[in-house]
């Protein structure tokens, strides 16, 4: 271990680190067990600390920076309440594989164990939905615990970690100002050589006459987009993402076929079941995607991934490469040839044509696919959007196109409600000169509706899309087909006037709900760069089309136009 | 199918239970598990026995290495590794069977701790399949306590010893 002459305490090395680790914000909420930390915080020039209202609204945050900026997400909690606050959003990052890191405060070592006021076993909670974390017994330990952690949440599969850190710890003194060697394998945060044989991988490729690739969330990680397009390109093949995977592929390149899975396109879906390869890249056969082992049936199937756990675990692949996808399809590219593929591509245009994304817009009630529609022309495509869960959600990943990584931001993996408003706001801390947009339900944005006064204090320009339809919609529309009109629970007695609890805020609002409004409605939220809501009233019974019932494959889609075919 | 495991993990707070938790939750049995420091005392021998068919032992296996303090995970095939279990049992014995249970444990190669009027105490090793056999041979006589180790196992350097 390197020592310097002089002795600084825990708090003050936590602070240091943290600046030399390049983290300039970091989104938390203070108590007793971390105020040591707070205090050496208070002085630092460096790191922006945003005061949030609920610590779950600080790690959605972190998510959001981390995932539209690609760096590190810092969270910070006290002990006990504080830390398991955070408990949803580290399970939704461990899921999304995105970096986290969080620094909990700890009662004083010798209290730990002993049921002290406000402890918590957060290192016991959170051993299975991290993916590394450590209680930090001693000052000198700290540098080398915040190394490993710093490089497991970056490297290799992203993901979120935890430092609990007791107070006595905060104020210790130690000369040990960096981690002279880890204790864990190199080969959990260094990035890996690609292993398989690139050239054979692509010459399955080169033969295949229907090939498709299937993108997914590891696509951003590994900011492999230019390969991506480069490969697909070359390979005249069609590219189809996943939820967690969009953006990584321009949607509007005349290749894409949007996104796949349950609530993917027709054509997408389609083009599954039609390929005779379909390369894997960055994705995880995720059950809402790949229901079956028999998912691409008629096709050979070929995974690149970064997590060799990946590989074969729910779906079985003929061809693997394992490795980061960004060195992987370099590696591959130059062994890819372009062959004739137009039959493949006319039959793709022909699906897109017979099978569009479809609703119905007659009537005086706002459609919400129809909104989303202005707002993607009116930002031209290029604004940062962040969602809750329910069919906002899938609504907007269907019609809002994302042509570039890093400006699409949902909870894919555990489909996290209460994920988008905090979301969003780390999103526009990372991206201040961007357009962020937050679409959520009335359900969804009440649960972190507290974050709205984070918006106003830092007078950050956030807007809010509010779809309200007085109901759980997503869960409406399952107990509509599936449950014979039982809504049991799903609607809303009461919900607040919006409007004015926005305005309390300080964020200008408005309400829309005839058809007539909408333009002067997507004007109001988008005129210029400040914060504003838009709460827009949408039809109960509006659904999301089309729909690949739970449980069912590709087989199984049911479009818009299909819609009688389900209820009996 | 059972498969024996054996793991080298880092020898510090927190490893038992990162490691067992990867099991529960994907509601896996481990059907023992047992853990000791090796010559280095940063490092940990885990052996886990669990039943599952290959499918399954290869997604533990998966798992288990992407665990930061896991260095290394072994499947022991039974032919090419020596598996132990330590058993201490204590069983009662008469005036009438004391040189029946005498002989039996001559037989099976058993350490005598313990003898007193109506009791023995023994220590056995061995795999898993004699351990077994000589709790059967045992229990009519009546056993009174068993506390087992649980499996260990170690690769054999030259695998063509049996
Ligand atoms: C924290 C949490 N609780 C419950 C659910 C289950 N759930 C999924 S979608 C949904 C309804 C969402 O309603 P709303 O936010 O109003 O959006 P809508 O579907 O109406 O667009 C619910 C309850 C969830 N995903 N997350």
């Amino acid at each position: 271990m390197s020592s310097t002459t002089e002795a600084i305490t825990g708090g003050r090395l936590m602070v240091e680190l943290l600046e030399e680790a390049g983290v300039e914000i970091v989104f938390g909420y203070p108590g007793g067990a971390i105020l040591p930390f707070y205090d050496e915080l208070y002085h630092s020039k460096k790191i922006k600390h945003i005061l949030v209202r609920h610590e779950q609204g600080a790690v959605h945050m972190a998510e959001g920076y981390a995932r539209s900026t690609g760096k590190l997400g810092v969270c910070i909690a006290t002990s006990g309440p504080g830390a398991t606050n955070l408990i949803t959003g580290l399970t939704d990052a461990k899921l999304d594989s995105i970096p986290i890191l969080a620094i909990t405060g700890q009662v004083a070592t010798d209290a730990i164990g002993t049921d002290a006021f406000q402890e918590a076993d957060i290192f016991g909670i959170t051993i299975p939905i991290t993916k590394y974390n450590a209680l930090i017994k001693k000052a000198d330990d700290l540098a080398r615990h915040f190394e490993e952690a710093i490089k497991i949440a970056m490297g290799g599969r992203p993901g979120p970690v935890l430092l609990d850190f007791p107070k006595d710890v905060q104020t210790q003194k130690t000369t040990v100002r960096k981690a002279t060697s880890l204790k864990i394998a190199p080969h959990h945060y260094e990035r890996p050589k690609v292993k398989g044989d690139p050239q054979e991988f692509a010459e399955v490729l080169n033969g295949a006459k229907r090939p498709l690739l299937y993108v997914g969330g590891g696509a951003i990680n590994s900011f492999a987009s230019a390969e991506i397009k480069a490969l697909a390109e070359k390979a005249n093949a069609p590219v189809t993402t996943t939820l967690m995977g969009l953006g990584a592929f321009p949607g509007t390149h005349p290749l894409s076929v949007g996104m796949l899975g349950m609530h993917g396109t027709a054509y997408a879906n389609k083009a599954v079941l039609e390929c005779d390869y379909i390369l894997n890249l960055g994705a995880r056969f995720d059950d809402r995607v790949a229901k079956y082992q028999d998912f691409a049936p008629n096709a050979i199937r070929a995974h690149v991934d970064i997590d060799a756990a990946e590989f074969n675990k729910r779906i079985n692949v003929d061809h693997i490469l394992h490795g980061d996808l960004k060195d992987a399809i370099r590696e591959i590219l130059p062994f890819v040839k372009g062959g004739d593929r137009s039959s493949w591509i006319e039959n793709i245009q022909t699906l897109k044509k017979n099978h569009p994304l479809d609703y119905d817009n007659s009537g005086d009630s706002i459609k919400p696919q129809d909104f989303l529609q202005r707002v993607y022309a009116r930002t031209k495509g290029e604004a940062i959007v962040s969602t809750d869960v329910g069919q906002h959600q899938m609504w907007a990943a269907q019609y809002y196109l994302f042509d570039r990584p890093n400006t699409w931001l949902t909870s894919g993996g555990l489909g996290t409600m209460g994920y988008g408003l905090p979301a969003a706001i780390g999103a526009k801390f990372g991206n201040p000169d961007k357009t962020v947009i937050c679409v959520t339900g009335d359900g969804s944005f009440q649960m972190c509706i507290q974050e709205l006064a984070t918006i106003a204090q830092s007078k950050l320009g956030v807007k809010i899309l509010l779809f309200n339809n007085n109901f759980l919609g997503m869960v409406r529309q399952w107990q509509e087909l599936f449950y014979e009109e039982r809504f049991s629970e799903s609607q809303w007695t009461y919900n607040p006037d919006f409007v004015k609890l926005s305005e309390a805020y300080g964020i200008p609002a408005m309400k829309i709900e005839h058809k007539s409004e909408i333009e002067k409605g997507v004007d109001f939220f988008l005129k210029d760069s400040g914060s504003a809501l838009i709460e827009v009233m949408i039809p109960a019974e509006e659904k999301v089309f089309p729909m690949i019932p739970a449980g069912k494959s590709q087989q199984d889609l049911i479009e818009f136009k299909d819609l009688g075919k389900l209820k009996k | 199918m059972k498969h024996t495991l054996s793991i080298l993990v880092n020898n510090h707070p927190g490893v038992m239970s990162h490691v067992s938790g990867l099991f529960t939750r994907r509601g896996y049995n481990i059907d023992s598990i047992a853990v000791g420091v090796t010559d280095n005392a940063e490092v940990s021998s885990m052996t886990i026995v669990l039943n599952g068919d290959d499918f399954v032992v290869g997604q533990v296996k998966n798992q288990l290495l992407k665990l930061p303090d896991v260095l290394r995970v072994q499947d022991m095939a039974y032919a090419s590794s020596v598996q132990r279990e330590l058993v201490l049992i204590s069983f009662s014995i008469t005036e009438g069977n004391r040189s029946e249970a005498l002989t039996i444990c001559n037989g099976f190669d058993v350490k005598i701790l313990e003898m007193t009027e109506d009791s023995l105490l023994i220590e056995f090793s061995g795999n898993s399949r004699q351990v077994a056999n000589i709790i059967s041979v045992l229990k009519p006589f009546g056993i009174r306590e068993i506390s087992r180790t649980g499996q260990i196992a170690i690769a054999y350097r030259n695998q063509n010893s049996v």
